[in-house]
């Protein structure tokens, strides 16, 4: 391993993980932006123009705040759940495929941390591990509403994980492959899978809603009647992880499904914008598409949250097991039959 | 360096797996595990069979041993409802655990190093050539243990039912 290809991906890592942290950081104000519209108010507005500096108040405001550790906790997985949460929200951006390479002074760079072979199936380990940040935080708490709160946590993501999982098998069936590059790679110009796979798409979606714990499915913290959930016990910037961690599971969980069905930094007309922009910009432009397309989701995740109500626990529990894995199933036999009827004419 | 990194990895797999069984705390315990494996994760990086080691990530880490860290904080264990052993049973186990011991460093006795195992085709392990072996050569195995999984799976859901009905 030479040192510029360790130097190379450390700076790619340090923009990943600094571009995450700000688009979760503004992900909290374009939340109450969005919130405020749809209940037709103002919004955060005092902290700078159009309070664009809000998340810096908020940010400042967690760190000032007096720490408490509750002394019936456990306090080393009081400390570590947070940690738990905020490091398994990070690490799913190193397999997805930012952009295409680019041409920076005479080098091709990958805007790809790792293309690993098994890069689908990666995301959806990170995914599965994203629970136990708040398992380990309620349980630590030794708070009766916080454990509730954890375990309804781990049985909603189990529960999701199976129908998210059978959503991915009929795209893979199409794709044939497991690497993400690949993936947006084959979806050039307009075939993107969302065209091919809307039901694997809408199946997948919602589950990522649940994933991430996002109304209507943020039943962990259902403050009606768990007071804070899980993170009743936190205070200062503890909490501030937890709500961080959220933040950019829903940037990840965003990334993974424009990746995966929206076409990733593919758009319409970009061979001729490769040869109009030269290899530098265009694929620069590509990656700007592609976090157009990441915002547009989270958008949506917001628009989601401020309209519907959250579930009921038996609803959701029925909602995944008797409608959504069903149709996850029914979804795989038609791809494969349709993949079959192609393949024979 | 892949030695060395199997040897660091080997250590902690070790160190982790007695700590689940020394480990006071049955969730504690469980965490150990959820480490030890990790640990096994990487042994299959290494191993270079990338897609069992991220298997083993999603099934043992991300589902099973969520469902065990589900289990027992809702049974919630803690000293006063621990049972209480008779020496008899603890005895027994003492007896029980030595002859395996013995067993075991006799099986060792008699074993010699065997020659570094040295893969034919060192990308046997990626998803590609698992899948085509899988569903080439070893097709009906494959198979009659996935039935064997539903037969347990639709067991489980049955046993469960049942109780349902009788009450």
């Amino acid at each position: 391993m030479d040192s510029a290809f360790v130097i190379e991906k450390f700076i790619l890592v340090a923009v990943i993980f600094g571009i995450s942290l700000v688009i979760a950081m503004y992900s909290t104000y374009a939340e109450r932006k969005v919130a405020a519209y749809l209940q037709d108010r103002l919004g955060p507005d005092r902290a700078g123009p159009f309070g664009i500096l809000q998340p810096l108040a908020d940010g400042l405001k967690m760190f000032m705040k007096e720490e408490i550790i509750p002394t019936s906790s456990n306090r080393f997985l009081f400390i570590a759940g947070p940690g738990l949460a905020l490091l398994c929200a990070c690490i799913g951006t190193a397999v997805i495929p930012w952009g295409s390479p680019v041409l920076i002074a005479g080098k091709t760079i990958p805007l790809q941390v790792s293309d690993i072979n098994v890069g689908v199936l990666y995301i959806f380990g990170v995914v599965s591990l994203g629970v136990y940040g708040v398992m380990i935080g309620g349980w630590a708490s030794n708070n009766k509403y916080s454990l509730l709160s954890a375990i309804r946590a781990a049985s909603q993501n189990i529960s999701y994980e199976i129908a998210m999982g059978l959503s991915i098998i009929a795209l893979l069936l199409m794709t044939n492959t497991l690497s993400l590059k690949e993936i947006v790679d084959q979806q050039h110009g307009w075939r993107w899978n969302v065209l091919y796979q809307p039901l694997g798409f809408l199946i997948f979606m919602v589950c990522s809603f649940a994933e991430t714990n996002r109304a209507p499915f943020d039943l962990p913290e259902c403050e009606t009647e768990l007071i804070g959930g899980y993170h009743t016990e936190y205070s200062s910037m503890k909490l501030g992880f937890y709500l961080f961690a959220e933040y950019i599971n829903m940037f990840v969980s965003s990334a993974v499904m424009a990746a995966l069905y929206w076409g990733g930094y593919n758009y319409p007309g970009m061979d001729s914008m490769a040869v109009w922009l030269g290899p530098t910009w265009a694929p620069l432009f590509g990656t700007a598409v592609f976090f157009g397309k990441i915002c547009a989701f989270i958008f949506f995740f917001m628009w989601v949250r401020w309209t519907i109500p959250r579930f009921r626990y038996d609803q959701l529990m029925n909602l995944g097991w008797k409608g959504l894995i069903p149709l996850a199933i029914a979804n795989i036999i038609i791809t494969g039959v349709v993949i079959a009827i192609i393949e024979k004419f | 360096m892949s030695t060395q990194v199997f040897y660091f990895v080997a250590t902690l797999s070790i160190i982790f797996s007695l700590l689940v069984i020394f480990a006071k705390n049955p969730i504690h315990s469980v965490l150990y595990l959820i480490l030890t494996f990790f640990t096994f994760t990487v042994h299959y990086v290494l191993l270079n069979a990338q897609f069992l080691a991220v298997v083993n990530f999603i099934v043992y880490m991300g589902a099973i041993m969520v469902l065990f860290l589900f289990v027992l904080m809702l049974l919630n264990l803690n000293k006063e409802t621990e049972p209480s052993k008779s020496p008899l049973i603890k005895i027994v186990g003492v007896i029980a655990g030595g002859c395996l011991v013995v067993t075991l460093i006799g099986s060792l006795k008699s074993a010699s190093i065997t020659s570094p195992l040295i893969l034919k085709n060192p990308g046997l392990g990626l998803v590609e050539n698992l899948g085509k072996e899988l569903f080439g050569p070893f097709l009906l195995p494959f198979e009659l243990s996935s039935l064997l999984l539903l037969a347990a799976m639709v067991g489980a859901v049955l046993l469960s039912k049942r109780d349902e009905v009788e009450a």
